[in-house]
């Protein structure tokens, strides 16, 4: 006998989950609450981050004194994964560029992620200048979700009543630092607004959860949180619904294809354990998606069957269309008035302290809908890359006698500049909304498969001239805030020829649109609640059902989308409709 | 969960914080990267992780001429001051070997411009850099160490040095004894209130609110 065969388990449960990010996470732990019996298949391995981050080690624990060598976010950062993967491909058509960031690992991208948690406003479910589809559902239906969200996992913010930015349920905000201070007065007389930013990082107790703990301020939530203090969809979500007794993860279990009946409907799925590379097919009434945007949407494209010979839940045809990322640009520099500034702890919170959130109206602009500013600097924990500014900032300011002098230099004195120069430095990144085009997308290459056999995603992506002016807007608005603060900028002046700064899609890890949500099943692959139009027990909880993102991260959204699929289950099942 | 709780569940007791506190902070007696047998049984590491590190550790780029001629170029870009030690007292020299290795882009500009510096020296002073003396070495040094004086035939000297003097800094202020001389105050459980009042008025910040 062949040993090549498909391990088939005879246990059907209520629900398989594929994927343990933000939005498996919230519908493995919304149904296994519930009583629900739940398998969740993540593709990467376990980890928790109370045995696993490496929040409060030292550069020099790290033979690479944190460089981001094997891992891009830095040798700390809570991401098994990165840009590429071993044997993983992915392909790009017609010369167009996408990065696909994929962290495989239990809680996925949740464990590293910034934690900026911001609610999507009424207009960007509703459009008010008619260039995009609408979603199916507005901001009222979505409010009570957010406010669950808010309730059970923490967010810190300030009440602000802006029409398109609404406010959530806020614990405490942190204390501005110095360097946001400066930012706060130069971005005002620039005639840019700053607020409080809003982080999912518990600046409090949340009464009654006795597995996490406030916040003790190191400042490294990309590193992910031993006491569980920020959110993480492994900390907050997967183990405790492990807790309940109804959710049985698998790690390691990389997902092929949904498999579905004669009639078209869902009864399971296959996957290869990336440890043994056997073959496995595991049973449920109902199948959830939450593998990311474009995992999912390749998982559809390729669970192809007579029945559904387009991929399932693609009689429309969009499934991989749509694919948007944020737009993001950014400029950096220093503050001379803080050389030689008093040392002391200013790790504060590993998310924003402060944000600008978009504030101007669109008539007068020549590009739609707008983007939200993040803002750094400060007097950080040094790690590879430390001072490599130094030797040519020392050339664009005096000296402590006054003095121009060459930039460069060694010895005594470059040594005096690089504590000079320390906690100086300022910078901000634009996060824009781009507009979903049928025609930036993924499909399936024909000609390519992973290691594992699974045919690979193939991107086409390119920037419109909408996203162009976005970007240069950026530039503009960055170098005037950097002007009327005093700071000094150091990073490249980028224009035409760079689409001024605008970075490639998918840098800015925010893709979302590919399997959308609609009223129509010939425009749309999902209905409101993102259930299958073609496959009433397939569901889409990750942000893949976004039908236009505005400028917000795009996580609360996802958390708040796939807590109403879970309940909207949940109901159904009483109903005995699914 | 308190904040008692919290300083539990990273595993210390009330009264051992002070004691990790000081632990942590950075020392002049103790320096040096993590050995191989640390990362083997570090937590939060893929095995491929682990398994690199070890190749890395295990082999040798640099010749010891070249190490000798790092050491100096080291010591004379971040030499000992009243402050703190010198580069090669914080083990720069030794990062500078691994990380290398680590990002492989670096071996070829290393190994070049080290080679272009022996030659340099050599045409003028018929000995290698290390060999000349410490006034012909910074003869030598301050030909390259000026991006925007340099004379274009310095050129690939100034790209080396640029290298060289960014490593360093990489090496000297991520260990110990640079992030002391650094200043940096933080990577402790902490109550963040703020920017101290002190602060505030010395740049005149104390009625700026977000």
């Amino acid at each position: 006998m062949s040993e090549f065969q498909i391990k088939k388990s005879p246990t059907v449960y209520d629900a398989i989950v594929v994927g343990s990010g933000a939005g498996g996470g919230m519908a493995a732990y919304v149904l296994a609450n519930a009583g629900q019996k739940v398998l969740m298949l993540e593709a990467g391995q376990y980890f928790d981050p109370k045995l696993d981050a490496h929040q409060l080690k030292w550069p020099w624990e790290s033979p690479r004194r944190g460089a981001g060598t094997v891992r891009p976010f830095g040798d700390f950062d809570a991401s098994y994964g990165g840009w590429e993967l071993d044997g993983e491909p992915y392909t790009k058509k017609d010369k167009t560029e996408f990065e696909w960031f994929r962290s495989r690992m239990l809680g996925g991208r949740t464990n590293h992620w910034g934690r900026i948690s911001l609610r999507m406003g009424p207009h960007d479910f509703k459009c008010k200048d008619g260039l995009t589809d609408d979603w199916p559902i507005t901001y009222d239906d979505l409010k009570p979700f957010y406010d669950k969200v808010d309730r059970m996992i923490g967010i810190y913010g300030t009440v602000e009543g802006l029409e398109n930015e609404p406010d959530g349920i806020f614990m405490k905000p942190p204390k501005p630092r110095l360097n946001e201070l400066f930012i706060k007065k130069g971005a005002e007389k620039a005639g840019v607004k700053v607020i409080t930013g809003r982080g999912a990082v518990l600046t409090e107790s949340i009464k009654g959860n006795n597995d996490r703990a406030p916040c003790f301020y190191c400042g490294q939530c990309g590193r992910s949180c031993k006491v569980y203090g920020d959110f993480s969809a492994s900390s907050c979500l997967v183990i405790p619904a492990v807790k309940t007794g109804n959710l049985t993860v698998i790690t390691d279990a990389m997902v092929r294809e949904v498999i579905t009946d004669k009639d078209g409907t869902a009864k399971g799925v296959s996957y290869v354990n990336r440890r043994d590379l056997q073959e496995y097919q595991v049973n449920a009434r109902l199948v959830i998606l939450g593998a990311s945007a474009c995992e999912s949407a390749r998982i559809l494209l390729n669970s192809k069957s007579p029945q559904h010979p387009a991929g399932l839940a693609n009689s429309s045809g969009v499934v991989g269309k749509y694919l948007h990322d944020s737009t993001g640009a950014s400029v950096s520099g220093f503050l001379p008035q803080l050389m030689d500034r008093k040392r002391y702890n200013e790790d504060g919170v590993g998310s924003v302290h402060i944000y600008s959130p978009w504030w101007l109206d669109n008539k007068k602009l020549n590009f739609p809908r707008g983007y939200h500013i993040e803002y750094g600097g400060g007097m950080g924990m040094p790690s590879y890359g430390f001072g490599s500014g130094v030797p040519v900032m020392n050339g664009m300011v005096p000296d402590r006698n006054g003095k121009m002098k060459d930039a460069g230099g060694y010895g005594a004195s470059l040594k005096d500049d690089y504590r000079r120069f320390y906690g100086t430095g300022v910078g901000m990144a634009g996060r824009g909304t781009a507009i979903a085009r049928a025609d930036n997308y993924c499909e399936i290459d024909p000609d390519v498969v992973d290691k594992y056999g699974i045919p690979v995603l193939r991107f086409h992506y390119k920037w419109a001239q909408e996203e162009i002016n976005q970007a240069k807007h950026m530039q503009e608005t960055f170098l005037s805030i950097m002007k009327e603060m005093g700071a000094v900028v150091t990073s490249k002046i980028q224009g035409r020829e760079t689409n001024y700064g605008l970075e490639a899609p998918g840098k800015i890890i925010h893709e979302v649109g590919t399997i959308r949500m609609g009223d129509d099943p010939k425009k749309s692959a999902l209905n409101k609640y993102c259930q299958a139009h073609d496959c009433k027990n397939l569901f889409v909880v990750d942000a893949a059902p976004f039908v236009q993102q505005g400028d917000k991260n795009a996580t609360w959204t996802i958390l708040a989308l796939s807590m109403r699929t879970a309940e909207y289950i949940l109901a159904q099942k009483k109903k005995q409709n699914i | 969960m308190n904040r008692r709780d919290s300083i539990k569940a990273l595993g210390l007791t009330a009264i051992s914080t002070s004691v990790l506190i000081d632990a942590c902070k950075p020392s002049e007696t103790k320096t040096g990267t993590s050995t191989p047998e640390e990362t083997t049984k570090e937590a939060g590491r893929e095995h491929w992780e682990i398994e690199r590190d070890k190749e890395l550790h295990s082999e040798t780029f640099f010749t010891s001429h070249e190490m000798a001629t790092i050491t100096v170029l080291a010591d004379i870009i971040i030499p000992k001051d009243d402050v703190s030690g010198s580069a090669s007292d914080a083990k720069v020299p030794e990062f500078i070997e691994f990380i290398v290795k680590d990002i492989p882009e670096h071996k070829i500009p290393m190994r070049g411009g080290l080679k272009w510096l022996d030659l340099q020296c050599l045409n003028r002073y018929q000995k290698p850099f290390v060999e000349a003396s410490a006034k012909e070495q910074i003869a030598m040094i301050d030909e390259i160490a000026y991006p925007q004086k340099a004379k274009p035939e310095m050129k690939p000297g100034v790209t080396f040095f640029n290298r060289m003097r960014n490593l360093t800094a990489s090496g000297f202020y991520t260990s110990k004894i640079g992030v002391k001389d650094i200043g940096y105050a933080g990577n402790a459980p902490n109550q963040w209130q703020g920017v101290p009042d002190e602060v505030l008025k010395q740049y005149g910040m104390q009625d700026v609110k977000i």
